[in-house]
């Protein structure tokens, strides 16, 4: 069953005029500063599909923008959030693109500052639903719905244990699980949905096992 | 985890077995899905409840949307209305200006809650705040019609769909009318099994529906199929609580509608490309609006 709760059926509460193309968007674009970790300074969004044809009439772009600024689909800042980016010193490009996607609400949400810069994939389903396809090129599946813990390690045996007994410690039920590799013994990531949010302690203590680079988290 | 129905039979049953309304089956399995307290859920529901109470009063005080394709009509509605002389009735036309109220609050990019998606989230608000005047329910029956329209919808969302790219405006709009006549009933103190005939009959007056925004704008037609589907929402209550049934079970309806959806060409879902959409009209509309689109850019 794709929809679980009552409240994707009466709900989101969000902003106008399309839950897929206004509150789906600002989701993704949310999910990608959560993944980023912090107020990127500069985004350039691909809009793929409907996005692509559609997206100035249902304000994806807006959207997106106010889901990097880190606001709720019902965030009334959404609706200035251009003005808001500028203030907040983070500059943006929309590029409508013509390419073949599976989807045809896709965005690609490129995001960066001084220090690094991160590659996210969204998908916008229906009725506000969304899903995160690919992360810095590993194609992953993350429906935003449950608090989620991505880890980024080096491609050795007994990291996948490590981490699974971490979570069985502190009593952490997984709800789903990928993990994937763009090359044999380099650089993995680890996409594990879980059943509640996850402390900063449980957070300090995957950071400090062997062979992981990065863990982020995405609250509920 | 197994969900307590699957379809609107076990729903149905489920109700009648243990003397349940559809609204409690619905807070039952959300409890057994989620893990939250009952008194979370409510709290939740009320919110949003609020949140509908807040888009019509706007609404109602006349909005526009940036387009300028919509706004206005809930007011000229209301005041049509104020005159005591319509001839569809009070409350079909309470209805009906409350149901265009939130959509157009919705165009204008105003703050609503989808009942499923946010095209289609007058209907059960619509109903809902018409209803009220006539039955005088508590605040949590009010709370439990969400419910009741939420059960509906969960079916379908589950079984066919409820989005306009994937079946048309059947799958949403026709959804939120069924869901919205399926909650009236338990309201006005109809049982489980009426509500399954009057979302029957209403979904079966709504299959075919297609989707064909003008400029794919969640503007024209939408609101006004928003207003029509809180009329048949209303009819069909109506028609079940007399006694009706429908000839065809309401999970074979919502089958039906999912297969029209399958059937229905691209153009007619969500693209923009045929029906309203690729009328004379429609075209000069879009170039209108969006004549000359340029890449948007910050700083």
């Amino acid at each position: 069953m794709k929809f679980k709760s009552v409240f994707d059926i009466i709900g989101p509460v969000m902003i106008g005029p399309s839950s897929s193309h206004t509150a789906g968007a600002a989701r993704i674009g949310r999910v990608a500063r959560d993944l980023f970790g912090r107020q990127p300074e500069w985004a350039k969004v691909h809009l793929y599909g409907s996005f692509a044809e559609t997206y100035k009439g249902h304000s994806t772009d807006v959207a997106i923008i106010g889901g990097l600024l880190d606001y709720d689909t019902f965030d009334e800042r959404i609706k200035t959030s251009f003005e808001e980016a500028q203030k907040a010193g983070m500059s943006y490009e929309f590029i409508p693109e013509t390419g073949h996607v599976d989807h045809p609400n896709t965005a690609r949400i490129v995001i960066g500052d001084k220090d690094a810069e991160m590659s996210m994939m969204g998908i916008s389903i229906g009725g506000g639903k969304i899903e995160i396809t690919e992360l810095n090129g590993f194609p992953l599946r993350l429906s935003g719905n449950h608090p989620a813990i991505l880890v980024v390690h080096e491609d050795r045996s007994g990291c996948i244990a490590n981490v699974a007994n971490c979570l069985y410690k502190y009593d952490i039920n997984i709800g789903h699980m990928e993990v994937s590799r763009k090359e044999k013994g380099r650089m993995a990531l680890m996409v594990i949905e879980v059943d509640q949010n996850v402390d900063k302690e449980v957070m300090d203590e995957l950071t400090e096992l062997p062979n992981i680079t990065q863990v982020t988290r995405i609250a509920d | 985890m197994e969900a307590l129905f699957r379809n609107v039979r076990e729903l149905v049953e489920r109700a009648e077995k243990e003397q349940k309304l559809i609204s409690e089956i619905m807070i039952e399995q959300e409890i057994l899905m989620t893990n939250r307290s009952r008194e979370d859920i409510m709290i939740q529901m009320d919110r949003n409840l609020t949140v509908m109470e807040e888009a019509v009063e706007k609404g109602l005080k006349g909005v526009h949307s940036v387009s300028g394709l919509t706004g206005g009509d809930a007011v000229l509605l209301q005041a049509y209305r104020e005159k005591g002389n319509t001839l569809s009735g009070d409350l079909l036309l309470d209805a009906v200006s409350k149901a265009v109220a939130t959509n157009e609050v919705n165009a204008a990019m105003g703050t609503i809650c989808a009942t499923p998606t946010a095209g289609s989230a007058g209907v059960v608000p619509g109903t809902l705040f018409a209803v009220k005047n006539k039955l005088n329910p508590t605040r949590e029956q009010m709370i439990r019609y969400l419910f009741t329209a939420g059960a509906f919808g969960f079916v379908v969302a589950n079984n066919a769909s409820i989005s306009g790219a994937a079946g048309g405006c059947q799958a949403e709009v026709g959804s939120a009318a069924g869901m919205a006549s399926a909650a009236i009933i338990e309201m006005a103190g109809g049982t489980p099994q009426q509500s399954s005939e009057a979302f029957a009959i209403t979904m079966k007056n709504m299959l075919g529906l297609v989707c064909d925004p003008v400029a794919g704008l969640v503007e024209v037609p939408c609101v006004k199929r928003n207003a029509m589907g809180a009329a048949n929402a209303v009819v069909a209550a109506d028609m079940a609580l007399a006694g009706v049934t429908s000839r065809i079970p309401c999970d074979e309806v919502i089958g039906a509608m999912f297969e029209i959806g399958q059937s229905m060409p691209s153009a007619l879902r969500e693209t923009a490309k045929g029906g309203l959409a690729a009328t004379p009209t429609g075209k000069w509309l879009e170039s209108k609006i969006f004549g000359g689109a340029v890449v948007g850019s910050g700083q």
